[in-house]
């Protein structure tokens, strides 16, 4: 293993182990916020104590090691082969180690050799930008909640949504009903408005790399985010669809263009476990510093 | 707070009520997609395995062989049930399942297979794989793991003290179904 491949086992690591700051920080609120004595509070105690539990003994926190994604903003001449290379035998190696599940199975044959590398396994998306720093962030993201995501198309007549904003408010609360536990709430919500179907996902999971504590750079958009929290937090769905105050921590919302005959709004659901860290890296491949935990 | 041990009696499990908290310790074996998917299509359950009175957890755990060579359970919190509601009536019918333990919930036809064999759903915490691997004291066996992969494998469990709530009863009863309705109300009050 060379300085970057050990680099990126840590990275791992931290992600599959430890909740970020600012996901900790919203989990307790809303712990503060159930009944005590209900299940719901009871579930968040849990939460809270597998939380722990996790980081001490630098385990998975949830068994489903999930999708892994890796985001990475990198200079001009960058070397993305070597980077892609050394993001797969990392994989391997915290697979080996039980930091991954063996979770990436032959869609055709059923067949999962254990390695956690194979066509889209693990995915890599690289960015040039125009500053030297290479930074590296990782999302580990769920089978459970990823199959609550939802990807509507406007108008939509049934819950009379027409292609403004208020639309996209009615069809991001639907998916938030339909969700209800089954993503493993208190859940994070990250949303395109726009974009085609692919890129309308692909930007709606890129929204989990912002902070929960963030401000929409968009008041618009801020607006709507916070409207969405708030009013999802009314519908007594609850932690683990258990009824109860929290069934959101957040919404992120981001819009790219759309054809004139197309609006989309693509809705990915982040489960509590909410596993995204990031590094920036010197040019040896070694950490530099951390971008979500201290 | 109830303490069930495996084998459940179909007295015990009739006593439990939707909202209900217990703790199940004893042994209980693990069971997701392939295998619902296998018993399903008339797979038979392998000799070491029996479900009479038995739970079934739907979880694919991550399993390490420590120094000894003894399976070792590292995280194992519930997977989705829901994707085995084609399968799970019949499952419980055949097998003499008394409980089963998962997340998300399960549809109609689960909970009229609960109500008539007298079964319920058991309701794990989402994510929490450490503190449900905890519970874990002993894997001392697995089935399948070749046919299926380490996630989707029969684990044998050995537990002490693992939690969940009960939320579809043996009386037909679902909390799923209430929290769904009741959220559906709430929300037409704000679109």
């Amino acid at each position: 293993m060379n300085a970057l491949q050990d680099s990126l086992l840590e990275l791992i690591r931290r992600t599959s182990t430890e909740i970020p700051d600012d996901v900790h920080q919203a989990i307790l609120d809303s712990l503060e916020r159930e009944k005590q004595g209900t299940i719901a509070a009871n579930a968040m105690k849990i939460i809270e104590q597998n939380i722990a539990l996790a980081k001490n003994k630098s385990q998975p926190i949830c068994q489903d090691t999930g999708s892994i994604i890796f985001y990475v903003d990198c200079p001009v001449g960058f070397d993305q082969m070597n980077f892609e290379q050394a993001a797969r035998e990392a994989v391997k190696a915290a697979t080996k180690k039980g930091y991954l599940r063996q979770n990436s199975v032959d869609s055709i044959t059923g067949k999962n050799d254990g390695t956690n590398v194979g066509p889209g396994a693990p995915i890599v998306h690289c960015h040039q930008h125009a500053s030297p720093e290479v930074s590296v962030r990782l999302v580990l993201k769920g089978g459970g909640c990823e199959n609550v995501g939802a990807q509507y198309s406007l108008p939509n007549e049934k819950l009379k949504a027409n292609r403004d904003l208020d639309g996209c408010r009615k069809v991001i609360l639907d998916a938030v009903l339909q969700a209800q536990g089954k993503g493993c709430g208190p859940g994070i919500l990250g949303v395109c408005i726009g974009g085609d179907r692919a890129t309308g996902y692909e930007y709606s999971k890129q929204q989990f790399l912002r902070k929960l504590d963030d401000t929409n750079p968009n008041p618009e958009l801020d607006k709507l985010e916070r409207d969405i929290v708030a009013t999802a937090n009314k519908l007594g769905i609850g932690p683990m669809g258990f009824g109860g105050q929290t069934t959101l921590l957040g919404a992120k919302i981001g819009v790219l263009n759309r054809l004139p005959a197309s609006y989309f709004v693509s809705i990915s659901y982040m489960c509590w476990a909410y596993r995204r860290q990031g590094v920036t890296l010197e040019a040896t491949g070694k950490v530099q510093k951390w971008l979500y935990s201290t | 707070m109830i303490d069930l041990s495996t084998p459940v009696s179909e007295a015990a499990v009739r006593a439990l009520k939707v909202g209900d908290e217990v703790t199940i310790s004893g042994t209980i074996f693990t069971g997701r997609d392939a295998v619902h998917k296998y018993l399903h299509e008339g797979g038979q359950l392998p000799p070491g395995v029996s479900f009479r009175g038995g739970v079934l957890y739907h979880c694919g755990p991550v399993i390490i062989k420590d120094e000894q060579g003894n399976w070792k359970c590292v995280a194992a919190g519930p997977t989705t049930s829901i994707r085995e509601e084609p399968y799970q009536w019949q499952v419980i019918r055949d097998f003499g399942l008394r409980g089963v333990i998962g997340k998300g919930g399960m549809g109609e036809r689960t909970v009229e297979a609960c109500k008539h064999h007298g079964c319920v759903y058991l309701h794990a915490v989402g994510g929490a794989a450490q503190v449900l691997a905890d519970c874990i004291k002993r894997v001392p066996n697995v089935y399948f793991m070749e046919q299926f992969g380490a996630p989707e494998a029969i684990w044998e469990f050995q537990v002490v003290s693992f939690p969940a709530v009960v939320t579809i009863d043996a009386a037909g009863n679902s909390l799923h179904k209430e929290v769904l309705a009741a959220s559906q109300a709430e929300l037409a009050k704000y679109v």
